[in-house]
């Protein structure tokens, strides 16, 4: 069931929690909203549910105007952070919840229950555990005991409100990937909200990357990384290394340091790398000259992250480089090198324009 | 010797001070709660078991506890139900004056009892701004039953109120919530959701309820009029036989209010501790 949103927005009081927004969800699609606390991602999650009423604006699930249709009628499957579970209830009867709360007329017969809830718990992988209550499984099962409850009454539309924030690091990672798979099996439409940029990359078809009730951009996870619309998505998404200096022909200079940016135009200019983006080498080549100081060495998994210092860098540059890299040039704290960068990223002030600049 | 210190150290408890906090929390137990305990027992070793049962199974004090158990029931229902609501108003919505009425809950606790007695009787004879009213229309209040679960209900409300608060706080609105997002109406949601959370604290609530309620005295003794096999409270007997010097007799009657109100707690405890376990999952 594809989703319309147009031009839905919200106020608090004085705060604008939500400018004028249009989103178009196609049927199957899994989309993560993406962005800081404050950004209006839960309360445009929470409106599409019908939690929230929008102050203006419709919405449309398929040719259906839902706007104003009242939560449970709306077919939805929400999902909420701290899973919501009923704790006075057995997992079985979690999960029957929504089929036993149909109308007479609708509700199924107590064995075709029986059948759909072990389904769905066959399918969460918890058919065991049917007859435990919330408070004995562990977060990631309890997590997806709330994920068969909401599918369980075949929603138009599943909702994930931080589906894994309240999870550790590697309880999120299996869950991640096992609702991917979940996503592709049933191809339900989904809608997720996420603060963590990885979760999002990872898991959507397409990712709505909000600040300040406003959209900054729509896109696929590899757009996005490659070709961010403006700053705050740059730096939202991932490390960010800053280098500010004059422009002068096509040169910038900093201090003792200077790397040629052909295309710049002239004057007081500050450009952006991520930190796989800084290579070091014992020398400087006529197009960078940027002498560090490496301060700190972090071997994380497939690569060493390292602390750049330098007089000319207000904060230290984050770099990672590969293992091989690092045995290469003999890398030590306090070890003098040279970066040099293989792609820097201007933006204006409008924040509309990206500039990537190969040097080196 | 180093083997014995560390026996030493190692049964000592991490948390300091033991032994003084539960001796003086004992002390003040049998001071306050035991001794007098033990003085009613002893005033009643001086009946035979014969004496004692005549005491106690004298028809005028049987009534007097028909009379107490059913308006204190009564009176714990009536506020089990208008306990809930307070409390339900007081944690779900937002409205001007909330402050002041939640401190209200707790007035009943502070007034002096003989003061709500006074104020009630005088509020409801036929004399009274309401009673005038209710007496026309055929019901009058005081010295009746009525009148008694009446001033029982005023002065126990903050028991259900004061239970049912915290654990309605606790509840996250995400629970009705999801409820509603699995299609239910509200009162599905209510009874399969809500109302199990809150159902050991409103037993508990109730419960306390009434277990003061059959010991009330002073908010009772101006409503209830006191006529003999009708109003007469089981507490009030007890101040009767006091006036008239009979002690044994008083401890006699007094011994039932008191095991009555043991029994109760004690079951009400137990119940509620099977409850929780569940809720915890430690029950497999």
């Amino acid at each position: 069931m594809s989703i319309r949103i147009s031009q839905i927005d919200k106020t608090y009081g004085t705060t604008r929690a939500l400018a004028p927004i249009d989103l178009d969800i196609r049927d199957g699609e899994l989309i993560g909203l993406l962005g800081p606390s404050g950004s209006g991602k839960t309360t445009l999650l929470r409106i599409v549910a019908g939690l929230e009423q929008a102050d203006g604006g419709s919405i449309h699930f398929g040719e259906r105007e839902v706007t104003q249709v009242h939560v449970r009628e709306r077919r939805i499957g929400f999902v909420f952070q701290h899973y919501a579970l009923f704790r006075h209830m057995s997992v079985f009867e979690n999960v029957a919840f929504g089929l036993r709360a149909l109308p007479r007329r609708q509700r199924p017969s107590n064995g075709e229950i029986r059948t759909r809830v072990m389904q769905l718990l066959e399918m969460v992988r918890l058919a065991a555990f049917a007859e435990r209550f919330p408070a004995q499984l562990s977060g990631g099962q309890q997590q997806r005991v709330a994920l068969a409850r909401a599918l369980a009454l075949k929603p138009d539309v599943l909702l994930l409100d931080e589906p894994f924030g309240a999870l550790d690091a590697k309880v999120r990672q299996e869950l991640r990937r096992w609702l991917r798979h979940l996503h592709e099996e049933l191809g339900f439409t989904s809608l997720f909200v996420t603060h963590d940029q990885e979760e999002a990359l990872e898991l959507s078809d397409r990712v709505v990357v909000m600040s300040n009730g406003r959209v900054e951009q729509i896109a696929t996870p590899d757009t996005l990384y490659r070709e961010p619309a403006n700053r705050f998505v740059f730096e939202f998404l991932g490390d960010v290394n800053r280098l500010e200096g004059d422009v002068i022909e096509g040169r910038l200079t900093c201090g003792n340091a200077s790397v040629s940016v052909p295309g710049v135009e002239p004057g007081r200019r500050e450009l952006l790398l991520r930190p796989h983006e800084v290579h070091l080498a014992e020398r400087a080549i006529p197009a960078a000259h940027l002498p560090v100081t490496v301060a700190s060495i972090v071997p994380v998994g497939a690569e060493v992250r390292l602390e750049l210092e330098a007089d000319w860098l207000e904060e230290p540059w984050l770099a990672s480089v590969s293992h091989a890299e690092f045995e290469r040039l003999g890398i030590t704290r306090g070890r003098r090198l040279f970066a040099l960068p293989s792609r820097l990223h201007g933006f204006d002030a409008a924040g509309a324009q990206n500039v990537a600049l190969p040097v080196g | 010797m180093i083997a014995a210190t560390l026996r030493r150290q190692a049964s000592r408890r991490v948390l300091p001070g033991f032994g003084l906090s539960l001796g003086v929390t004992l002390t003040f137990v049998s001071l306050i709660l035991l001794l007098p305990l033990t003085s009613l027992v002893g005033q009643l070793s001086q009946l035979s078991l014969s004496q004692y049962w005549f005491l106690i199974s004298d028809p005028r004090i049987l009534a007097s506890y028909r009379v107490t158990l059913l308006a204190a029931a009564v009176a714990a229902l009536f506020n089990a139900a208008f306990g809930l609501l307070m409390a339900w108003v007081l944690v779900r919505y937002e409205f001007p004056g909330k402050r002041l009425v939640d401190a209200l809950m707790d007035l009943p606790f502070a007034l002096p009892t003989a003061v709500a007695g006074v104020t009630l009787a005088t509020l409801y004879s036929s004399q009274g701004w309401v009673g005038r009213w209710l007496e026309t229309l055929g019901l009058p209040i005081a010295y009746t039953w009525v009148g008694i679960a009446l001033a029982m209900a005023f002065t126990s409300i903050p028991f259900v109120v004061r239970t049912v608060q915290p654990i309605l706080e606790d509840l996250p609105s995400e629970v009705d919530e999801a409820a509603v997002t699995l299609g239910a109406r509200d009162g599905h949601a209510f009874r399969r959701v809500i109302l199990p959370h809150l159902w050991p604290a409103l037993v508990t609530g109730t419960g306390l309820a009434f277990v003061r309620s059959l010991g009330e005295f002073g908010a009772v003794i101006f409503i209830a009029g006191g006529k003999p096999f009708e109003t007469e409270i089981t507490s009030l007997m007890i101040f009767v036989k006091l006036q008239e010097y009979d002690y044994a007799g008083a401890a006699a009657v007094a011994s039932i209010v008191l095991a009555t109100s043991l029994v109760l707690l004690l079951v009400i405890n137990l119940w509620q501790g099977r409850f929780i376990r569940r809720l915890h999952g430690r029950e497999a």
